[in-house]
C-alpha cells in the first residue's frame, strides 16, 4: 500500500486558541491540583516555621527526593504501559553494589559505573521476558526478581557495606558538588524530567506505550507489537533505578547491601499520587514528580513540627489514599 | 388493577453518561404468553431486560409485579419476586463444574450454611436433562459455547421465576438444540409463566412468540399479536424506513473486474479450513454464518492476527505473508474489530489520539508527533466520516456508540487503506449512524479499496453487499448474490442445511448429512 507519510495539511492553529485551551486543560488536570496543594502546604508551614522558605531548607527538600524521582520517572512509563515493579529499590541497590564492587576491583569509577546500569538492564530484561514470554504479570515476575536481587546484593558484598571513600572527587562531584549554587542532582533530576516528560506528550514512541496501557488488545489490534513496548518499559524502568543507584553512590561514598528496601512502595505511591493508574493508560511524569514531591515536603514538615517518625508514615499513607479516593469521586461525577 | 400482567414498566428511561439508551419506554408481558422484545442492536432491548433484573437502576418510571409497584435494587431483589435473566453474554464461571454454576443464583438466597453436594448435583441433573443431558460434574470450561448456552438456561430455571427473560438464547444455537428450548417455553407457557423473548431471528419470533413489541433507538414503537403482523412489518418497523433509504444503491451489473484479493486454501489448523474466495475490485462481499462459524477467525489470519498454517493469500498479484498486523498495516490490509470496546477503541484516551493510532508516522516528523497536525488529521477524518462531537480532544468514552463507531472508521480511512475488512461494522450503532455508516463504505468500495464486510444482521448483509459467502463451521459452504440473497437461503446455508449449487466446496455434503 502506499503509506502516504506526506502530511495531510501544514497545521497553523492560532497560539491564541491553543493557550485558552491551555488554560481550561489545566482546570481539570491532576498536576495543578497538587500544585495548588503543595502551595497551601508552603504557606503554611511558613507561619508555622520560619525556617521553611529558606533556600537550604527547600534546596534539602528537593535533594532528599531528586534521586527517588528518578526511578519516580521509570515507574511512571511503566505504569502507563500497564506493568508494575516491586524490584525497583533492590535494583538501586544492585546497581549500587556491582559498581562499587568494580571499582574495588581497579575498574575507574565511570565505567564501574556503567557496569552497575549494565547489571540494572538485565534485571529488566529479565522481568520482561518472563511478562512478554512466560506471561507472568509484572507484579509476580517483579517480586521474584526482588528478592532474588536482594539475596544477589548480599552474595556480591558479603552482606557486610562496601567503603568508598577512595571514590575519586570528579566522581562523587555527580552526587555532593554543585553549580552555581545548584546540586548537580537536582540538576541531573530536572533534566530528566523535562525530557521524558515531553517525549510522553510527543514521541511517537511514548504514545505507542499509552496506547498499549490503555488497550492492550486494542493495541494490538492497532498494529503496535505490545510485547516489545512492555519489554522496552519494563527495562527502561530498570535502567532508571539502576542509574538513581549510581547517583546514590556517588552522593553517599558508600554501598550498603540494604539499601532502598521499600523504596518500591514510595515510588509507586508517588507515580499514583501524580495520576497514574495501576491498570494502565494514564499517568504523566510531571503529575508523579509532583506525588513524590508532595510526600517528602509533608515528611519534612512534619519533622519540622516535631511530629514523631511514626505518624510520619501514617500520614503518607493517608495521602496516598485520600489522593485515590479523590480521583475516583471525580470521575463518578464526571460520569454523571 | 389489571392482574393478568405479570410484569409491567411504565414510561422507564435511562441513560449512561450522554446516551439515551431508553426514552420512556413500556413494556408489559401477560401471564403464560411469550412476548418478543426485538429490535436492532442498541435499541435498548437489553438495558431494558437489565433493569427488570435490577442489575440496572432506572433514572425514572415505574416497574410493576403483579400490578404492585416495586422497587429493584439487584438481581438478588428481581430473583424475590421470581424475575430470572438469561443473559445475552455468556455469565458463568469457568473453573467449576456445571451443577456449581447452574445453582450459583440459588445458593445466594439459599439460608443454609451448608450445600450437601450430591443433593446439588442431583437437582442439577434433573433440570440439565430437560435441556441436554450434560453431566453436570463437568467443568463448564470444558464446554462447547451451544453448551455452555444451555447451562446459562439452567441456570435461570432454578429459581422458579415468575417471569423468564431470554436474551438471545439461541445465538450460539443449533437447529435441533433450538427445538429442545422452544418444546421447554411452551410448557412453561402452559404452567403460567411470562416469558419475555428476544432475538434476532424474525423466524423464531414467529415460531414461538404470542406478542411483539418493537423498540427503535431507546423508544417503544409499538406491540402487535404476532398473528395479526408480517416478518416484512415488523422489519419494516425496526429499522424505522423502508431498507432502500437505509442502504446506498448497489452498482447496477455486480463488479466484474479482476479479483484484487483472491485466497486459496486457507486452514488455520483450529477454527477453519480450505477457505478459498476471490474479491473483486469495487465489491463489497459479505461473510455469513452463525456465531462461532469462524468468519472473524478467516478476517484476522488474512490480516497476520493469527497464525496460519496452510494456504495462500495474494492482493493484487502478490503473494502476501504477514505474520503481524503490523505488516498488514503497511500493505494497507485493515481488520475492524467487532469489539469495538475491547479491542477496538481506547476509551480513555482523545478522539484524536484514537484516530491517528494505526499509523502515528502520519502526524509526527522525526519520531516527534505534531499536536497541530493530529488535530488537522482527526479534524479532516472527523467530518469525512461526519462525526458530530465536541471536541476531538473529547475521550472517546463520552461519545454515543455511532460516534464512536464512526472514531473507528476514521481511523481505518487515516492510512488510506487497500483492503478492509469491517467485522460487525454497525454493532450498536443507531439507524441514522448506520445509514452514514454504509453510505462510507460503499464510497470506499467505489474509491477502488476492497471491502470486505462481516456481519450477523443479515438485513445488513443483504442491503450492504454485491456478494455474500456463506460459512458453516470453519469451511465455506455456498455464495450468493443478486436476488438470491435472501434470508431464508442463507439461514439454511450458514445452518448447514443445504447445499448451494453455486458451491466449491468439496466439504459441504459432508457437512448438510451430518445435520
Amino acid at each position: 500500500m502506499q503509506t502516504t507519510k506526506t502530511p495531510l495539511a501544514e497545521a497553523t492553529a492560532p497560539s491564541t486558541r491553543s493557550g485558552s485551551r491551555f488554560l481550561r486543560s489545566l482546570l481539570h488536570q491532576r498536576e495543578a491540583g497538587l500544585v495548588a496543594i503543595i502551595i497551601v502546604l508552603f504557606i503554611a508551614m511558613s507561619f508555622a516555621s520560619p525556617y521553611f522558605l529558606t533556600w537550604p531548607n527547600i534546596k534539602a527538600m528537593l535533594m532528599s527526593f531528586s534521586v527517588e524521582g528518578i526511578v519516580v520517572v521509570g515507574m511512571t512509563v511503566l505504569l502507563i504501559v500497564g506493568g508494575l515493579d516491586l524490584s525497583v529499590g533492590a535494583v538501586v541497590c544492585l546497581s549500587m553494589v556491582v559498581a562499587g564492587q568494580l571499582f574495588l576491583a581497579g575498574l575507574d569509577p565511570w565505567t564501574a559505573g556503567m557496569g552497575g546500569l549494565v547489571a540494572s538492564a538485565a534485571v529488566g530484561c529479565g522481568i520482561g521476558l518472563c511478562v512478554t514470554r512466560i506471561g507472568l504479570s509484572h507484579f509476580i515476575a517483579s517480586l521474584a526478581a526482588m528478592v532474588i536481587v536482594r539475596g544477589l546484593c548480599m552474595v556480591i558484598t558479603g552482606g557486610t557495606p562496601l567503603s568508598l571513600f577512595s571514590l575519586p572527587q570528579s566522581f562523587k562531584f555527580m552526587g555532593q558538588g554543585d553549580i552555581f549554587g545548584m546540586p548537580i542532582v537536582i540538576i541531573i533530576f530536572g533534566v530528566i524530567v523535562i525530557v521524558f516528560d515531553y517525549l510522553l506528550r510527543r514521541a511517537t514512541f511514548f504514545r505507542k506505550i499509552i496506547y498499549t496501557g490503555s488497550n492492550e488488545k486494542a493495541a494490538a489490534y492497532a498494529g503496535i507489537r505490545t510485547n516489545r513496548i512492555k519489554f522496552i518499559a519494563t527495562v527502561f524502568t530498570s535502567v532508571m533505578a539502576g542509574l538513581a543507584g549510581i547517583i546514590y553512590m556517588a552522593r553517599l561514598g558508600s554501598a550498603t547491601p540494604s539499601f532502598g528496601v521499600g523504596m518500591e512502595l514510595n515510588v509507586i505511591a508517588a507515580a499514583v499520587i501524580g495520576g497514574a493508574s495501576l491498570k494502565g493508560g494514564t499517568g504523566s511524569i510531571i503529575g508523579a514528580v509532583l506525588g513524590i514531591a508532595l510526600l517528602s515536603i509533608v515528611t519534612s514538615s512534619l519533622i519540622l513540627l516535631n511530629v514523631s517518625a511514626y505518624w510520619q508514615e501514617m500520614t503518607k499513607g493517608l495521602i496516598l489514599l485520600a489522593a485515590v479516593s479523590f480521583d475516583h469521586i471525580l470521575n463518578k461525577y464526571r460520569a454523571r | 388493577m389489571r392482574r393478568d400482567f405479570a410484569l409491567e414498566m411504565c414510561k422507564v428511561s435511562k441513560s449512561f453518561g450522554p446516551v439515551q439508551a431508553l426514552r420512556c419506554v413500556d413494556f408489559s408481558v401477560r401471564l403464560g404468553e411469550v412476548h418478543a422484545l426485538a429490535g436492532e442492536n442498541g435499541a435498548g432491548k437489553s438495558t431494558l431486560m437489565n433493569i427488570a433484573d435490577g442489575i440496572l437502576q432506572p433514572d425514572s418510571g415505574e416497574i410493576r409485579v403483579n400490578g404492585e409497584p416495586v422497587t429493584l435494587r439487584s438481581p438478588l431483589d428481581a430473583q424475590r419476586f421470581g424475575i430470572g435473566l438469561v443473559h445475552q453474554e455468556i455469565a458463568l464461571c469457568p473453573d467449576v463444574t456445571v451443577a456449581e454454576n447452574i445453582f450459583m443464583a440459588a445458593i445466594a438466597t439459599s439460608s443454609k450454611w451448608f450445600t450437601s453436594r450430591r443433593e446439588l448435583e442431583m437437582k442439577a441433573q434433573g433440570i440439565m436433562d430437560k435441556l441436554m443431558p450434560i453431566p453436570v460434574t463437568t467443568m463448564v470450561r470444558d464446554l462447547s459455547i451451544a453448551e455452555q448456552q444451555l447451562v446459562e438456561i439452567a441456570k435461570a430455571l432454578t429459581l422458579n421465576c415468575k417471569v423468564l427473560i431470554l436474551d438471545e438464547p439461541t445465538a450460539a444455537l443449533t437447529e435441533s438444540e433450538v427445538t429442545t428450548l422452544f418444546g421447554l417455553m411452551n410448557s412453561f407457557r402452559n404452567q403460567g409463566i411470562a416469558q419475555v423473548y428476544i432475538s434476532h431471528r424474525m423466524s423464531e419470533i414467529f415460531d414461538i412468540c404470542d406478542r411483539i413489541t418493537v423498540f427503535r433507538d431507546g423508544q417503544y414503537v409499538g406491540t402487535d399479536n404476532v398473528a395479526d403482523v408480517t416478518p416484512q412489518q415488523v422489519v419494516d418497523k425496526l429499522v424505522g424506513r423502508s431498507l432502500e433509504q437505509l442502504f446506498p444503491p448497489k452498482p447496477k451489473e455486480a463488479p466484474d473486474g479482476h479479483p484484487m484479493l483472491s485466497v486459496k486454501d486457507l486452514s488455520d489448523g483450529e477454527v477453519f479450513q480450505d477457505v478459498s474466495f476471490e474479491l473483486r475490485d469495487k465489491e463489497i462481499l459479505g461473510f455469513a454464518g452463525l456465531i462461532g462459524a469462524g468468519r472473524t477467525e478467516i478476517a484476522e489470519t488474512i490480516c497476520g492476527l493469527r497464525a496460519h498454517t496452510l494456504g495462500e493469500v495474494t492482493m493484487d498479484g502478490q503473494v502476501i505473508v504477514s505474520d503481524h498486523f503490523a505488516d498488514s498495516i503497511d500493505k494497507g490490509i485493515i481488520y475492524l474489530s467487532e469489539d469495538r470496546k475491547g479491542a477496538g477503541l481506547f476509551l480513555d484516551l482523545s478522539i484524536a489520539q484514537n484516530i491517528t493510532a494505526l499509523d502515528t508516522g502520519l502526524v509526527a516528523s522525526g519520531g516527534f508527533l505534531s499536536g497541530a497536525k493530529e488535530a488537522r488529521t482527526a479534524k479532516d477524518l472527523g467530518r469525512r466520516v461526519g462525526l458530530k462531537r465536541g471536541s476531538i480532544h473529547n475521550a472517546v468514552a463520552t461519545l454515543s456508540g455511532g460516534n464512536q463507531q464512526k472514531v473507528a472508521i476514521a481511523r481505518m480511512l487515516a492510512v488510506k487503506p487497500r483492503l478492509v475488512f469491517l467485522d460487525e461494522p454497525t454493532r450498536g450503532v443507531d439507524v441514522g449512524a448506520k445509514a452514514e455508516i454504509y453510505n462510507i463504505v460503499r464510497e470506499l468500495a467505489d474509491q477502488g479499496t476492497g471491502v470486505v464486510a462481516i456481519s450477523s444482521e443479515l438485513t445488513e448483509l443483504i442491503g450492504l453487499c454485491d456478494r455474500i459467502v456463506v460459512i458453516h463451521e470453519g469451511r465455506l459452504v455456498g455464495e450468493v448474490t443478486g436476488d438470491a440473497m435472501t434470508e431464508e437461503r442463507i439461514i439454511q446455508m450458514a445452518s448447514g442445511l443445504t447445499v448451494s449449487p453455486a458451491s466449491d466446496s468439496p466439504a459441504t455434503s459432508e457437512l448438510g448429512e451430518r445435520n
